[in-house]
């Protein structure tokens, strides 16, 4: 763009020509780039997904060694009430050797309740391990169907292809029995 | 070459305004001189066009039933399946349709790959064709994600993560695909939206494939450029036939599909309707995707497994020029025919190992697979081409047809 189609020889005329191109073309990339936007934004979630950020959770039910499964942004949250041999087992693991390294302490607010987002950090697939007839892996946690990660009993990727650990939702407790979770 | 039908006054007022029967005939008439010596790997195209076709008319059918909608779409599937007046013959030619568009267009692929067609002057062509296949593998990924089954909920779940490997903006791009905080109805919608865009997309991708393909003609067998008209014949009628007789056999496999196993090429799990709660407990992709699937998880790390993947279909791109022989077909080339062969088991295996769980000695079939498969293209083609001998080529097209006329082998062996 920066060439004249003048016969030459106007030296003035040819770089207010270039001016003239540059700007043009800077104003129509900038114009489309901004009418692009709404375009592309659109597919973003929506206010009435955003809308339904958080769920709360009654845990009374929930004995010690059972799991339930509740859904949050319409993503499986596995709680579990831990046992006390489970509790044992998150902790009795040297940290810095773990592929996502993360203290059992930093992952819980209350030990014997474990609360992480059910989604293998992998592909994203469900892990097994909820029910007590479920394959749990090898670390008495969770076990992905899909491409073989093993999660212990703190949710943190021990064996497979997963890069990370279960996830811990952002959730707090209103009372001794409920949470919020998000 | 007189223009076709010059008799008739109304093609004639037609053809002075709109040339559009001589264009018709430089295209796929006898104005269009093919190679005289290709063999039935050369119907390949026409019947992809052809799938192609079936696909476009019986998915504008199905999308006047179905229901793009999380709630509803498994639904009206079942609706297709058991109420709507032939629904169930037009899902199943639809599903079946895709593996045997994907069948064709493989064929089509590997015969370029024996026969050295995307070797100069058509790697443009090439690469238009390589781009066709990955907008198929879009299109095809999406229209298996529309039933709602649990395979397609899974599926969509499993291909869509894989941009989350992507550091920094892997989360926010899988977010904005997904229109929310996992796969749902909004992301289901937009499948929809884009599996009826593609197909035109691929239409108009193919038109720009035939015109790449029209500007040098046909490769052929001998894979010796055509050097006069003793070498060709007029495409129609000679080609006309020779594909429409292909054609009749490609319906009857189909048919066969369609009538006789139309369910086999899926899987069972996909008629449980999508619970995002539980996963399968073995996922696998349909058939066409087996082999990148096996790529994918012989790589024991998220990025890496995605990267190798892309680089499976990437390293197809640069074959013109990896590939180092002043030959183009195989035919030709005894070193590089052998591992022509060898490739091809490879890609089976891979597709074997693709379908069954990552377990035990799999993993590392899977692994010793995908390392050949690069080996391949990286390593032998560019070292064959440079070091093999060639057979002695035939003088001409005309020349080798004549010989295998005299019952003779096809070539005259040289003298290496």
């Amino acid at each position: 763009m920066s060439t004249t189609t003048s016969g030459g020889g106007h030296g003035d005329d040819a770089s207010r020509r270039d001016f003239l191109y540059i700007a043009t073309g800077a104003f129509g990339g900038i114009g489309t780039a901004l009418a692009v936007w709404p375009l592309i934004d659109q597919m973003n979630p929506s206010s009435d997904v955003l809308a339904l950020a958080s769920t709360e959770v009654d845990l009374s039910p929930v004995k010690e060694g059972q799991a339930i499964t509740v859904v949050w942004r319409s993503k499986p949250v596995f709680i579990r009430h831990r046992t006390a041999t489970e509790i044992e087992a998150a902790r009795n693991v040297i940290v810095e050797d773990l592929r996502d390294p993360q203290a059992d302490e930093d992952r819980v607010q209350q030990d014997k309740w474990l609360i992480m987002v059910g989604v293998c950090t992998h592909l994203g697939c469900v892990p097994l391990g909820q029910k007590a007839t479920d394959p749990q892996g090898e670390f008495g946690g969770w076990f992905c169907p899909c491409h073989g990660s093993h999660y212990d009993t703190s949710g943190r990727i021990r064996k497979g292809p997963a890069p990370a650990n279960l996830m811990v939702p952002p959730y707090e407790f209103l009372s001794d029995t409920t949470i919020k979770i998000g | 070459m007189s223009s076709p039908g010059s008799g008739n006054r109304i093609v004639q007022w037609i053809e002075y305004r709109l040339p559009i029967f001589s264009w018709l005939d430089h295209t796929v008439g006898s104005g269009y001189p093919a190679p005289k010596n290709l063999n039935y790997l050369w119907n390949m195209g026409s019947l992809a066009g052809v799938a192609l076709v079936i696909q476009i008319v019986t998915g504008i059918v199905l999308a006047m039933h179905y229901v793009p909608h999380g709630n509803m779409a498994f639904d009206s599937v079942e609706h297709i399946m058991r109420n709507v007046n032939y629904g169930w013959l037009i899902r199943y030619i639809h599903a079946n349709g895709a593996s045997m568009f994907f069948l064709v267009v493989y064929i089509h692929v590997f015969r370029g790959l024996y026969y050295g067609s995307y070797k100069y002057p058509r790697e443009l062509l090439w690469w238009i064709g390589l781009a066709i296949m990955l907008l198929m593998m879009a299109t095809a990924f999406m229209g298996y994600v529309l039933p709602w089954g649990q395979m397609s909920f899974w599926a969509a779940t499993v291909i869509t993560n894989l941009f989350s490997a992507i550091p920094l903006i892997g989360e926010p791009i899988v977010t904005w695909l997904w229109g929310g905080f996992a796969v749902d109805s909004p992301t289901l919608q937009r499948f929809y939206s884009l599996h009826y865009l593609l197909p035109f997309v691929i239409a108009g991708v193919v038109i720009v494939h035939i015109w790449a393909l029209h500007t040098h003609g046909s490769n052929n067998p001998t894979g010796i450029d055509v050097k006069g008209p003793q070498d060709t014949l007029p495409f129609h009628p000679y080609y006309t036939v020779k594909d429409l007789f292909g054609l009749g056999l490609f319906l009857i496999i189909f048919a066969y599909w369609v009538f006789y196993n139309p369910n086999y090429l899926g899987h069972p799990d996909n008629y449980i309707p999508a619970n995002p709660l539980q996963t399968p407990p073995h996922i696998v992709p349909e058939w066409y995707l087996l082999p990148y699937y096996a790529i994918l998880r012989a790589i024991p790390d998220k990025l890496g497994g995605i990267v190798v993947m892309g680089a499976a279909i990437g390293v197809l791109f640069l074959i013109p020029w990896l590939d180092t022989s002043r030959v183009r077909s195989a035919t030709f080339r005894p070193i590089y025919k052998q591992f022509y062969w060898i490739l091809v088991a490879d890609i089976l295996i891979l597709g074997w190992v693709g379908a069954n769980p990552p377990e035990g000695y799999f993993i590392l079939i899977g692994q010793l697979a995908t390392a050949y498969y690069f080996l391949h293209f990286i390593i032998v083609m560019p070292f064959v081409g440079w070091f093999e001998t060639p057979r002695q080529l035939p003088d001409s097209i005309a020349t080798s047809v004549l010989d295998k006329g005299g019952g003779a082998d096809t070539a005259k062996e040289g003298a290496p």
